[in-house]
């Protein structure tokens, strides 16, 4: 294979990570906003999965691609609104109602499924979906191809994440919402209504993992599947780690993630001695990697919010 | 404390949504046979399980008895849990249909003698336990005769799940298929490491028509390989079932089981006091698996050459692995007057490629 020739392949390898990464992009935008107001929500994989199957049975039975859409976010939304009553209301523990939201959303997703097995998307909604090139970024060379010719959900994810980047670190509400991941008690003596912040970006961050569920049912594959997120969720509750809770870095964990986990695929065609079950395992190993690399670094900006994973208490202030 | 009551409750009752997943359905009673089945997928997966779950249907239209299924049973020593369910609800006849169930169901077979059992895919035997399968190389050597005479670029590319004897068997008999058309042609292995992943083995298509391939076929259990294809106006395979709906602009055909004449066969000299424990490995002859009917998408002479190799199959007189044939270095495997047993094919000597086909195994024992 000459050089031109390789380069190509390569493109074409990177094109495929940026689809592959997509879904990993919603649910870790949305898992990074939820944890950055102090709540752990590890039903990632439920709310994928309640995104994914709504929005496939509206799309199926509607035929109309908004619709489909909207139904994804607010499935996404209901199940983190239960996350949420559970642990903001109620002061469950954030762990076990985040894993009991992983198994409820998938038994949701295989109760409703169960008839769905095997269906493919209408044509109608398939057409919103079709690779759209965007025009001049489409043009550069090399980079047009894998960036800018896409659908328009991976466009929404380049603007989502941009979007929530300005949000949480250049608005007044978004210094709110991170202060109040730091230290609520404090945040609460300011003014700040913590409990709204909190539904606010917990039924939010449900939302973006419902449309990354759906971007699996709906333009990836497009077609029913049982289990379809496959534990795309748990690799986005790792992503957010690797991100550091920043929705920038979130866009080239999520490529990358994507990439390593189609890797293999693409590096089958060469003769190489590496073993495809190590490939399998890279996203893995390179959270911990990234967990003990942050956690001997010690700096401040790459840290969890403070008050991650405790029940906020007025009265403890 | 009332909202940690509260809080608790509601745990509670998400974690036993589960609980909605594992379905059974019973049929009319009436006769003293109960018959149920243990499925590795969701019943309308589309592929392996749907397929068996036909078989089912079909055994309880046909002899109206009594079936009930666990459907996403996980393999290994959980399986034993749903098999226990079946007998204490009554069945006495148990259909387990995945590989991994293999250990599970002869211990269970020991420690209910009265109750017949019967495992798909395996190898294992006791008085009380069959086990069947079938010969699913004569189907995918057809369905790789089609595949040969329709790619232009003579690349042909193969989703598989895992490297173990009957998918590697399936690569093989799929490249015979092939090169009896179109030597010239080869066949790319990528190896998804999954059954049912659609996005994943989605990817894996894409990979393969990203290098070239025009014709995509598949040995994993969803049908998103195909509307890959579809996609990027190239040519598919499916495995299983029909699958022509779903990319039906891309499908051509498919090697596809068809279990219900066996488990009629089986029920029904059970009911007759004539069960005797066996190990089943019915082909195209026995009617228990087949190519599925050519779609237009198919290339027009390959109807008349499929027929033809069929016919053979069905008189017995056609072996898929017949010498001589050499693996992907040229070393003679098979030679010439010889052919491989079933055993041989399903063993897990089962461990190289044939020539022309472009992947590789990795060491397993």
């Amino acid at each position: 294979m000459d050089f031109a020739a390789f380069m190509a392949y390569a493109a074409l390898f990177l094109t495929a990570a940026v689809k592959a990464g997509t879904p990993l992009l919603f649910a870790t935008l949305g898992e990074s906003i939820t944890e950055r107001s102090g709540n752990l929500n590890l039903g990632v994989e439920g709310m994928m999965l309640m995104g994914a199957v709504a929005g496939f049975q509206v799309g199926l039975s509607t035929g109309n691609p908004l619709a489909a859409i909207i139904a994804a976010l607010l499935a996404g939304a209901l199940g983190a609104g239960i996350f949420a009553f559970l642990t903001v209301t109620l002061r469950a523990n954030q762990v076990v109602s985040g894993l009991s939201l992983t198994i409820f959303g998938s038994g949701i997703a295989g109760f409703i499924g169960q008839k769905l097995g095997g269906q493919v998307v209408p044509a109608t909604v398939k057409s919103w979906f079709v690779q759209i090139k965007l025009p001049l970024l489409g043009d550069i060379p090399y980079i047009g191809p894998i960036f800018f010719k896409h659908d328009i959900l991976v466009y929404t994810g380049y603007l989502a994440a941009i979007g929530l980047g300005i949000y949480l670190f250049h608005t007044r509400k978004g210094l709110n919402l991170r202060s109040i991941g730091e230290n609520p008690g404090a945040a609460d003596a300011a003014g700040l209504n913590v409990t709204l912040y909190k539904y606010a970006h917990i039924l939010v961050g449900g939302a973006l993992c419902g449309l990354g569920g759906a971007y699996l049912s709906l333009v990836h594959v497009p077609a029913w599947q049982e289990n379809i997120t496959a534990g795309r969720g748990w690799i986005a509750v790792a992503l957010v780690i690797f991100t550091t809770w920043n929705p920038y870095k979130a866009v080239l964990g999520a490529y990358v993630f994507g990439g390593l986990d189609i890797l293999g695929l693409y590096l089958q065609k060469f003769d190489i001695k590496v073993s495809q079950y190590l490939l399998d395992m890279l996203p893995y190993v390179v959270t911990i990697l990234v967990l003990v690399a942050t956690s001997i670094k010690k700096s401040k900006e790459n840290k969890p919010p403070k008050a991650l994973g405790e029940p906020y208490f007025r009265e403890d202030r | 404390m009332t909202k940690k009551v509260i809080a608790l409750v509601l745990v509670v009752m998400m974690a036993f949504s589960l609980a909605l997943m594992t379905g059974c359905s019973a049929g009319t009673s009436g006769s003293k046979v109960k018959v149920g089945f243990v499925f590795i997928g969701p019943v309308k997966d589309g592929g392996w399980t749907e397929a068996h779950a036909n078989g089912m249907n079909y055994l309880k239209e046909q002899l109206k008895v009594e079936t009930m299924h666990r459907e996403m049973v996980p393999e290994g020593p959980e399986s034993k849990k749903a098999i226990k369910e079946l007998i204490n609800a009554g069945c006495n006849v148990i259909f387990t249909t995945s590989f991994g169930y293999m250990d599970p169901t002869l211990e269970m077979a020991k420690e209910n003698p009265n109750v017949k059992f019967y495992h798909c895919s395996g190898f294992k035997t006791a008085d009380n336990m069959s086990n069947y399968f079938g010969r699913m190389h004569e189907p995918r050597y057809l369905s790789g005769i089609v595949a040969g005479l329709k790619t232009k670029s003579n690349k042909i590319g193969y989703v598989a799940a895992y490297e173990i004897p009957e998918v590697i068997s399936g690569i093989n008999a799929f490249t015979l298929g092939v090169q009896s058309v179109n030597p010239n042609a080869v066949v790319k292995v990528r190896w998804s490491h999954t059954w049912i992943d659609s996005a994943k083995e989605k990817d894996a298509a894409v990979a393969l028509l990203d290098d070239g391939c025009d014709v995509i076929s598949q040995h994993n259990d969803s049908t998103s390989p195909q509307i890959a294809a579809q996609e990027r106006g190239a040519f598919a395979l499916g495995y299983n079932l029909d699958s022509r709906n779903a990319a039906p602009k891309a499908y051509m055909t498919a090697p596809i089981w068809n279990w219900g004449p066996y488990y009629v066969n089986e029920v029904k000299s059970i009911m007759e006091g004539k069960f005797k424990a066996s190990a089943y490995h019915g082909g195209i002859k026995e009617g228990i698996l087949d190519l599925a009917p050519l779609t237009d998408v198919a290339p027009a002479e390959a109807k008349a050459k499929v027929e033809e190799v069929r016919k053979k199959m069905v008189e017995g007189s056609f072996e898929v692995f017949k010498g001589p044939l050499q693996d992907q270095t040229g070393t003679v495997k098979v030679p010439e007057g010889k052919f491989l047993t079933y055993e041989e094919i399903f063993g897990t000597d089962m461990n190289w490629f044939v020539k022309g086909v472009e992947g590789k195994i990795e060491a397993q024992k």
